[in-house]
């Protein structure tokens, strides 16, 4: 990779330890890719959640935080993805102390570095929505493939480690979604159906993703009968890259960057069909063991569905609600939190379901089979053990409040 | 991306990637044509895979050369393979057709041998269980003489 002065001189060394192994191992990855360069970032989004790290990835971060005589610190604003717990509802969660002590010392070290503790995967509403052009350096997929679509701003997907020396060294390799090249269409799809709720746009994200297939397919989807919003978005994008490990999608009319489609032919027509299948495949027993409502985390507008659908109820099962640390606020200032809590449900904050050692906290709370509204989630948690079942909020309030579907 | 340039392959015993990372290895090669995702598709603690929907489900990973179609999932994947490579449960090396930024940041991260980007579907070209080198210097993966 081609290098200026000061990239020059990080990789010497001439401006500490971290910033030398922070751009060293962007270099591994750039040459991977065959990257000819830097790209200068103006923010970035950190996962780093301490099931993903391990005591491994925490003591990385930590002998970081101690080089340098403990004064190296992130170049740009430099934001986290969910923690693994919310510390104010571990007890009641089941999580191990051992599992908030790695927490504790990831928090740290990561502090220790400038990072602000955002513990978000919903920056785009809440933090900072990047705007069309701006390159940033962004875990999540989500967070990504949002950014890349409906922001019209520059990311790949940064891996944690990759995430941190982005943070650390002010830049990225310039590859793949940094360049035009990738971001044009590469199949062409039309949609015979129009979700109206979350878990139809993250049904119909999964359907996309599938058939997109990989990380460097750029679909371009024509047939919407309505302009979706944020939220809806965030389900279908979020359910595309975690199906698919799409980065960006384009909606013809209706994202800001000309998809090129034009030029493809029609690859794949998505009925509504399909995406009852798909629906019908995470359909698991009529019983369940606990609702969650996590991934990405919520917004206000969704808290304030949720606690509409609560007034009233009693459950017999418990139901989770995850959100930002930012929301959460706003939710118990405006009594969201106390009506949901009311008829026996939990709001979490700083968290996401499935980053909080989902497998673990199943063993110590008997849970199975849970439902959720969440395509992403219900993808991710086969590999754990559940038993998922993908269903409407309603549907899912419903059986919180029975024990069953049906 | 702009998957980088050609490849060629040489013979059927010799294939060559467009992408490389890390040391050479030998092992015997768990081939399915599916994705791969440490966070989705892996028990971690017991080293095997455990996505009920998975080509390779129930079977250990550990030591082995992954040869799959492609990365798949978030990006927890790229902590994971370090964490998994400290504790000695890790892949010997991984192998895809194509791959995604998150496990190439992991490979690079953890240390794990990587190849990607082979002319033709690599996971029909290797038989499951032969015995295979992966030269990232040279960028090949070669069946060893007996699974020729």
């Amino acid at each position: 990779m081609k290098l200026n002065d000061e990239e020059r001189a990080m990789l010497e060394g001439e401006l500490g330890r971290v910033p030398q192994i922070a751009i060293a191992h962007q270099i591994k990855v750039g040459d991977f890719f065959g990257a000819t360069d830097f790209v200068p970032v103006t923010q970035v989004h950190i996962m780093a959640d301490t099931e993903s790290l391990g005591e491994a990835g925490v003591a990385w971060l930590e002998s970081l935080a101690r080089e340098d005589r403990g004064e190296a610190r992130v170049r740009v604003p430099t934001i986290t993805d969910p923690r693994g717990t919310d510390f104010s509802k571990a007890t009641r969660l089941g999580q191990a102390p051992w599992m908030l002590d790695l927490e504790r010392r990831a928090i740290e070290a990561l502090a220790h570095l400038g990072v602000l503790m955002s513990d978000t995967c919903i920056n785009y509403q809440t933090i900072q929505a990047p705007t069309r052009g701006e390159s940033v350096a962004f875990g999540d997929t989500g967070v990504v493939i949002y950014t890349n679509s409906v922001c019209g701003a520059r990311s790949n997907f940064e891996g944690g480690p990759s995430a941190v020396s982005a943070g650390l060294t002010g830049r990225t390799p310039r590859y793949g979604f940094h360049l035009d090249a990738a971001r044009t269409a590469t199949l062409r799809i039309r949609v015979g159906f129009t979700p109206r709720s979350l878990n139809d746009w993250g049904a119909l994200g999964g359907v996309i993703g599938r058939l997109a297939g990989n990380y460097w397919a750029v679909p371009a989807i024509e047939g919407l009968a309505v302009s979706p919003g944020s939220d809806a978005l965030k389900h279908f994008g979020a359910a595309m890259a975690s199906f698919g490990s799409v980065a960006m999608f384009h909606l013809i009319g209706l994202t800001p960057e000309e998809s090129r489609a034009d030029r493809l032919p029609l690859a794949h027509h998505v009925s509504e069909a399909d995406v009852k299948a798909l629906q019908d495949a995470y359909a698991g027993d009529d019983e369940i063991d606990v609702v969650v409502f996590s991934a990405p985390q919520l917004s206000l507008y969704e808290l304030r569905a949720l606690a509409e659908l609560c007034d009233g109820r009693h459950f017999v099962k418990p139901l989770l609600a995850v959100t930002s640390p930012q929301v959460k606020p706003d939710a118990d200032r405006l009594g969201l939190t106390e009506r949901i809590a009311a008829a026996g449900g939990l709001v979490l904050s700083g968290m996401c379901f499935y980053q909080s050692y989902a497998r673990e906290i199943a063993e110590a709370n008997g849970w199975k089979r849970l439902a959720t509204n969440s395509a992403k989630l219900v993808n991710i948690l086969g590999g754990y053990g559940y038993a998922t079942t993908l269903a409407s909020m309603e549907r899912c309030v419903d059986a919180a409040e029975t024990g069953r579907f049906g | 991306m702009s998957e980088p340039d050609s490849c060629t392959s040489t013979a059927q015993s010799t294939f060559v990637a467009r992408h490389a990372i890390g040391d050479r290895v030998t092992g015997a090669a768990l081939v399915a044509h599916d994705g791969f995702s440490a966070r989705y598709d892996l028990d971690r603690i017991r080293g095997i895979f455990s996505r009920p929907s998975h080509a390779l489900v129930g079977q250990s990973y550990v030591g082995k050369v992954l040869v799959l179609d492609t990365a798949k999932g978030g990006v927890a994947s790229a902590w994971m393979l370090h964490e998994m490579a400290r504790r000695g449960m890790v892949p010997a090396a991984l192998v895809f057709n194509s791959v995604n930024p998150v496990l190439v940041q992991g490979a690079a991260f953890g240390g794990v041998t990587m190849l990607a980007g082979f002319d033709g579907d690599i996971t029909s070209m290797v038989p499951h269980g032969a015995t295979v080198t992966i030269d990232p210097e040279t960028r090949t993966l070669q069946l060893m003489p007996e699974q020729r």
